[in-house]
C-alpha cells in the first residue's frame, strides 16, 4: 500500500501475485544472495518492525513491550517486479530459508500486465499441462506368434529421411537416365531445435553444437540442429560441422547475408534448409528478438545495429501468396546449394495445413513439411499468441499423413512434427506416438533446453522471462555475466546423455511392438487412447 | 506358428506329397486353415495349358451366378473338377456346396490382345467374382489364372484332404506350395489362408508382420486394383513381390532387398550401395518387420525361400536333381524327400534367397551383401 494510503487500481499484495516468496527468519543467515541473484527484483533486503510483549513474574512490575527491528528480505508487489517462481533464491540460499510457492488460487497479476498498454510479452509456453500425446498407449504388444525384440541386445534401425522421395517408379527411372536425384538425408528421428543464435546464448549454444558433433561423430547417431531464424555463427558455416546443421530461414532474413557470403567457403553442405512460414507457439506472429538481447555479435551475425528490437514480419514479404512463396523460396535455396540440399517449409500447425501441404506435393523440390503445434515454446512472443493461437499437433499430422495415403505420397513428403513434444517430460512417448501418426520425425526444443541446460520454465508459468535477456540460467542471455553460468562442455554431455537416453526409451517402445527394421511411421494399429472422440478423430484404436 | 511346404519336381505329384508333409509338421498348425497352390499341372490339366482355371468355393446360388457371369464374359467351360462332398465336414470345417476348378476358353475377343491385357483381365475377372460373391459368401474365388489351381479350407490339411479326396488321380501338379495355418491374431476367414495368389505369383509365409499397416496403405495407394484383400497380414508379401516385377520390372533379387534392405553401413561397402540406397528409400514403406519366412512361386515355377532380416524363422530347402522341397521345418523335409544328400540341405540366413529355378537342377543362392547379378 503507498504510503499515503490510497490504493491504486494496480496495486496487488503478495496474495495477488502468482508466486509468494516464503523466507524463515530463523534459517536466513542474512548473505543476500538471493536478493542478488533474483533475475527481476523480487525480492529486496528489508526492514522490518517488530513488538516484543514482555510479561515479567510477580505483580511489582506491570506487562509492557519493547519495539525492536529485525533485517530480512520483503517481497515486491508492484507489477513490474513480480516474482517468477524461477527458484533461483532457493538455489543459491546457502540455508534453504527461501523458497517461491505458487498460488493456489488464479493470481491477479494476469489483470495488471499490460501496464503501460503493452501486453505482456514472455517467453516460454503455453503453460497447459494437458497433452493428449501423453494419453496416446501403445497397445499392440507383440505376443505369441511375433516375439517381442529385446530392446536390448536386438540390432534396430531407428532413422528417417528428410528429403524428397521419389516414388519406385520415377526413382528408377530417373537412376537409369541419370536424372536429378532430389538430395535425401537419413537422419535420426529427432531434430534438435529450431533455436536460433540470439535466442540462445552464446554458451549454451556452444554446448549444444558440442553435444550434436559427439553424437554424430562419436555415437553415429545423425542428430541434427536446426537454427532459428537469426544465422549462424561464421566458422560453424565453414567448418565441417555444418553438415549437422539445418539452416532456418525466415522473414526477416537475420543472418542471411552472412550465411550467403559464405557460401564459396563451406566446406559441407548443411543438412537442410528450413524456411520458416510460422511456429507454433505464435502462429502468425514473425520472430521478436527483443533489444535487450542484441548485443554486438548478435548483431554482426544479423547484419543489424546494437540494440534495437528485431521484430520479423509475420510472413516473407517480398512474395504475392504463400503459394508462390514457397515455390520461390524453395526454388532459390535449392539452386543456391545446385539442389544438393534438401529445402522445406516450416508451419504452424493450423486448419488450412492441408492446402499447404497439397501444394508441395506438386512441387518437385519441395523435401518436407515441418508442422508445429501449439504447444511449441519460443524465447520471446505475446502472451495472447503463446496462450491461445494454434492447432494442436496431434489431429494435423494424423490429417496430413491420411492425406498423403489418400494420393499414395505418404513415403514422397516427410511430415515432420514439433510442439508439445516432450511437454510433461515423455519425450519418446510423445516422438513414437507422432511417428505413428504419420510423422517422419519430431523437433523437439523445450525439452532439450530444460533437460540439458536446466531451463527452469514450466507448464505452471514459471520463470519465462526469456525475451528480456534475464535469463537467470544463462540460456537464453547475452549477458556474459548471466551465461557465464552455463558451462557448455556440461550442456554437451547432458545432450548426449538425453539423445542416447531417448534412443533407448525409443527401443523399448518399438521392441515390444516387433518393429525393429524400420521406423514405424504410421503404425497407428499400435496406438490406443481410452478417449472415444479422440480415437475415432485420429482413426486409432478406443481402449478402455 | 503356420507350417510351410513347398516342392517342385521333374515328374508330377499329387498335392498329397505336400498334405502328408504338413502333416508331420502338425505340432505347428492349429486346423484354422490349410491352402495349396498348384502349377506346372499334370493329370487331366496337363492338355489344357493356355486356359484359365478358375478356382474356388460356391454355393449352389453362386454357381448359377457364376455361369451367368462367365457367360456374359463369353467364356466357355472346356473342363471341369468339382468336389461335391456328400459326407458330413469334418468338425471345424463348414459344409460347402461345390468346390470349383474349371478350365475355360479364352473369350473369343481377347485372341488379339496384347498379353498384358488378357493379364489384367483376367486379374479383373478375379476380383469382380470376388466381390459379387462376398456380400453373401456365395462365391470365394482364389484364383484365374492358367495352369494353376488353388484349393483353401478351413480344417486339419490331412482330415480336409481325405474329406476332399485330395488324392485323386485328375489332381497332379509339378510344383506345389502348401501351408497349414495356425491362426493368430485375425479371425478365420478362408481368405486369410495361405497362399496368396496375384497374376501368376503365390507366395505364403510364416510368421507375423508387424509393418503390416503402413505396408497395405502404401500398396492400396499404388492404384493398382488387384491390391485388395489383406485378411491377413502375409498377403502384403505377394502383392509386393507383384509391384516388384509388375510395377517396377525387378527380380527375386530385388524383392529380398526392398523386404528387407540392408543397413546403412552395410550399403556404404556394397557394390550396388547407390543404387540399393536409392530403392530403400523409395520403397521404405514395403519393409517388412517381424519374425517372417517367407517361400513363394514366381510365374516362371521358380520356388523361393527368404527369411526376414533377423532371420527368427526356420527354413530349409533340400533334395536332389528333379525335386527339390522348401519346407519350415526339417521333419517336412525328412517326410517328403528321405533320400537325398543332407550335407547338402540349406537353411537360408538374414542375408539368402534361395530357389530352385524351372529345371529343377539345383538349388540357387543370393546373398545381399553380393554385388547385384543383373544390372538396373
Ligand atoms: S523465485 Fe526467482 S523471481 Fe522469485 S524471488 Fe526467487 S529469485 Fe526472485
Ligand atoms: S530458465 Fe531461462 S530459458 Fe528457461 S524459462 Fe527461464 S529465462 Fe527462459
Amino acid at each position: 500500500m503507498e504510503p499515503d494510503g490510497q490504493l491504486k487500481p494496480s496495486s496487488l499484495s503478495t496474495k495477488d501475485l502468482p508466486w509468494q516468496v516464503l523466507w524463515s527468519k530463523e534459517k536466513c543467515s542474512l548473505c543476500g544472495r538471493c536478493t542478488a541473484v533474483c533475475p527481476v527484483q523480487a525480492i529486496e533486503p528489508g526492514v522490518h518492525r517488530k513488538r516484543v510483549l514482555q510479561v515479567p513474574l510477580g505483580l511489582t512490575e506491570k506487562p509492557g513491550n519493547i519495539f525492536g527491528v529485525y533485517h530480512g528480505i520483503r517481497q515486491r508487489t508492484d507489477v513490474a517486479h513480480a516474482c517468477i517462481g524461477c527458484g533461483m533464491c532457493d538455489m543459491v540460499c546457502p540455508n534453504h530459508a527461501i523458497m517461491p510457492i505458487h498460488n493456489d488460487e488464479p493470481d491477479k497479476l494476469r489483470f495488471h500486465i499490460n501496464q503501460g498498454g503493452i501486453p505482456r510479452r514472455r517467453g516460454g509456453r503455453r503453460n497447459a499441462r494437458e497433452s493428449l500425446l501423453d494419453s496416446i498407449k501403445f497397445v499392440r504388444i507383440s505376443m505369441l506368434t511375433d516375439p517381442a525384440l529385446d530392446a536390448g541386445r536386438h540390432e534396430f534401425e531407428l532413422r528417417t529421411l528428410l528429403g524428397r522421395i521419389l516414388p519406385p517408379e520415377e526413382a528408377l527411372r530417373v537412376t537409369r537416365e541419370g536424372g536429378w536425384l532430389p538430395p535425401v538425408r537419413e537422419i535420426y528421428p529427432l531434430i534438435l531445435g529450431s533455436m536460433s543464435f540470439g535466442a540462445l546464448s552464446p554458451t549454451m549454444w556452444e554446448g549444444l553444437q558440442m553435444g550434436v558433433a559427439y553424437l554424430n561423430e562419436e555415437l553415429g547417431m545423425p542428430v541434427r540442429f536446426a537454427t532459428g531464424e537469426g544465422g549462424c555463427p561464421p566458422r560453424l558455416l565453414r567448418s565441417r560441422f555444418l553438415k549437422y546443421i539445418i539452416l532456418q530461414i525466415a522473414s526477416g532474413y537475420f543472418g542471411w547475408d552472412e550465411i550467403i557470403h559464405a557460401l564459396p567457403e563451406m566446406k559441407e553442405d548443411p543438412c537442410a534448409i528450413e524456411i520458416k512460414y510460422g511456429q507454433g507457439a505464435k502462429p502468425g506472429d514473425g520472430g521478436l528478438l527483443m533489444w535487450y538481447k542484441v548485443n554486438k555479435l548478435i548483431a554482426a551475425i544479423r547484419g543489424v545495429p546494437t540494440g534495437v528490437n528485431l521484430p520479423s514480419p509475420p510472413t516473407h514479404q517480398t512474395k504475392y501468396s504463400i503459394e508462390e512463396a514457397v515455390a520461390k523460396m524453395i526454388q532459390s535455396m535449392s539452386m543456391a546449394w545446385g539442389f544438393r540440399v534438401p529445402v522445406y517449409p516450416k508451419i504452424s500447425a493450423t486448419s488450412t495445413a492441408l492446402a499447404v501441404l497439397n501444394n508441395l506435393t506438386r512441387n518437385p523440390y519441395a523435401a518436407a513439411l515441418s508442422m508445429d503445434g501449439e504447444d511449441g515454446g519460443t524465447g520471446a512472443a505475446y502472451n495472447i499468441s503463446m496462450d491461445h493461437m494454434g492447432h494442436p499437433i496431434a489431429g494435423i499430422v494424423r490429417d496430413a499423413y491420411l492425406n498423403l495415403v489418400k494420393i499414395g505420397k505418404q513415403n514422397e513428403i516427410p511430415i515432420f512434427a514439433g510442439g508439445g513434444v516432450g511437454k510433461n517430460g515423455n519425450l519418446a512417448a510423445n516422438a513414437a506416438a507422432l511417428i505413428m501418426l504419420g510423422a517422419s520425425g519430431v523437433q523437439a526444443g523445450k525439452y532439450i533446453m530444460q533437460a540439458s541446460a536446466g531451463c527452469l520454465g514450466s507448464e505452471a508459468d514459471r520463470c519465462n522471462i526469456c525475451n528480456i535477456g534475464l535469463c537467470p540460467k544463462g540460456i537464453t542471455s547475452q549477458d556474459p555475466r548471466l551465461y557465464r553460468r552455463l558451462d557448455p562442455e556440461k550442456v554437451a554431455e547432458r545432450l548426449v546423455e538425453v539423445v542416447v537416453s531417448f534412443d533407448t526409451e525409443l527401443k523399448k517402445i518399438v521392441a515390444p511392438l516387433g518393429r525393429s527394421t524400420s521406423l514405424p511411421i504410421g503404425m497407428s494399429d499400435a496406438l490406443g487412447i481410452s478417449d472415444r472422440d479422440a480415437a475415432e478423430r485420429l482413426g486409432i484404436r478406443y481402449v478402455l | 506358428m503356420c507350417r510351410l511346404f513347398s516342392i517342385t519336381s521333374k515328374e508330377p505329384l499329387s498335392p498329397m506329397v505336400a498334405i502328408r508333409a504338413l502333416d508331420v509338421m502338425k505340432e505347428g498348425h492349429d486346423g484354422s486353415g490349410v491352402g495349396l497352390f498348384m502349377t506346372d499341372l499334370g493329370g487331366d490339366f496337363e492338355q489344357f495349358r493356355g486356359g484359365p482355371i478358375l478356382s474356388g468355393i460356391f454355393s449352389n446360388t453362386g454357381i448359377k451366378a457364376l455361369d451367368r457371369y462367365m457367360m456374359d464374359m463369353d467364356f466357355m467351360t472346356k473342363y471341369k473338377l468339382s468336389f461335391r462332398p456328400t459326407k458330413r465336414p469334418p468338425t471345424g470345417t463348414p459344409r460347402r456346396d461345390n468346390y470349383l476348378i474349371r478350365v475355360y476358353e479364352y473369350p473369343p475377343d481377347w485372341e488379339n490382345l496384347p498379353e498384358a491385357e488378357v493379364q489384367r483381365r483376367l486379374m479383373m475377372c478375379r476380383l469382380q467374382l470376388r466381390e459379387m460373391g462376398e456380400k453373401d459368401g456365395s462365391m470365394m474365388v482364389f484364383s484365374f489364372w492358367p495352369d494353376v489351381i488353388m484349393i483353401k479350407e478351413v480344417g486339419d490339411p490331412m482330415t480336409v484332404a481325405d474329406y476332399l479326396g485330395l488324392n485323386r488321380r485328375e489332381l497332379q501338379a509339378r510344383t506345389i506350395l502348401a501351408q497349414g495355418r495356425q491362426n493368430t491374431n485375425y479371425a478365420i476367414d478362408i481368405y486369410a489362408c495361405h497362399p496368396f495368389f496375384i497374376q501368376g505369383m503365390a507366395t505364403m509365409t510364416n510368421g507375423e508382420n508387424t509393418a503390416f499397416l503402413p505396408i497395405r496403405e502404401f500398396l492400396m495407394s499404388r492404384k493398382e486394383p488387384g491390391y485388395v484383400g489383406y485378411q491377413s497380414d502375409s498377403e502384403v508379401f505377394t502383392h509386393i513381390l507383384h509391384y516388384t516385377y509388375r510395377h517396377l520390372n525387378l527380380d527375386l533379387e530385388t524383392y529380398k532387398h526392398i523386404l528387407t534392405p540392408l543397413k546403412d553401413g552395410e550399403l556404404a561397402n556394397h557394390p550396388n550401395g547407390p543404387w540399393l540406397r536409392m530403392l530403400k528409400q523409395s520403397c521404405r514403406p514395403l519393409i517388412i518387420d517381424g519374425p517372417n519366412c517367407v517361400m513363394g512361386c514366381l510365374p516362371d515355377k521358380t520356388l523361393f525361400m527368404l527369411q526376414d532380416s533377423k532371420k527368427l524363422r526356420p527354413g530349409v530347402v533340400g533334395g536332389n536333381p528333379g525335386m527339390f522341397a522348401f519346407s519350415s521345418e526339417m521333419c517336412g523335409l525328412d517326410a517328403a524327400i528321405p533320400a537325398r544328400d543332407k550335407s547338402r540341405d540349406f537353411q537360408p540366413m538374414k542375408y539368402d534367397t534361395v530357389f530352385v529355378g524351372p529345371e529343377r537342377q539345383e538349388v540357387g543362392r543370393w546373398n545381399q551383401m553380393d554385388s547385384l547379378s543383373r544390372l538396373h
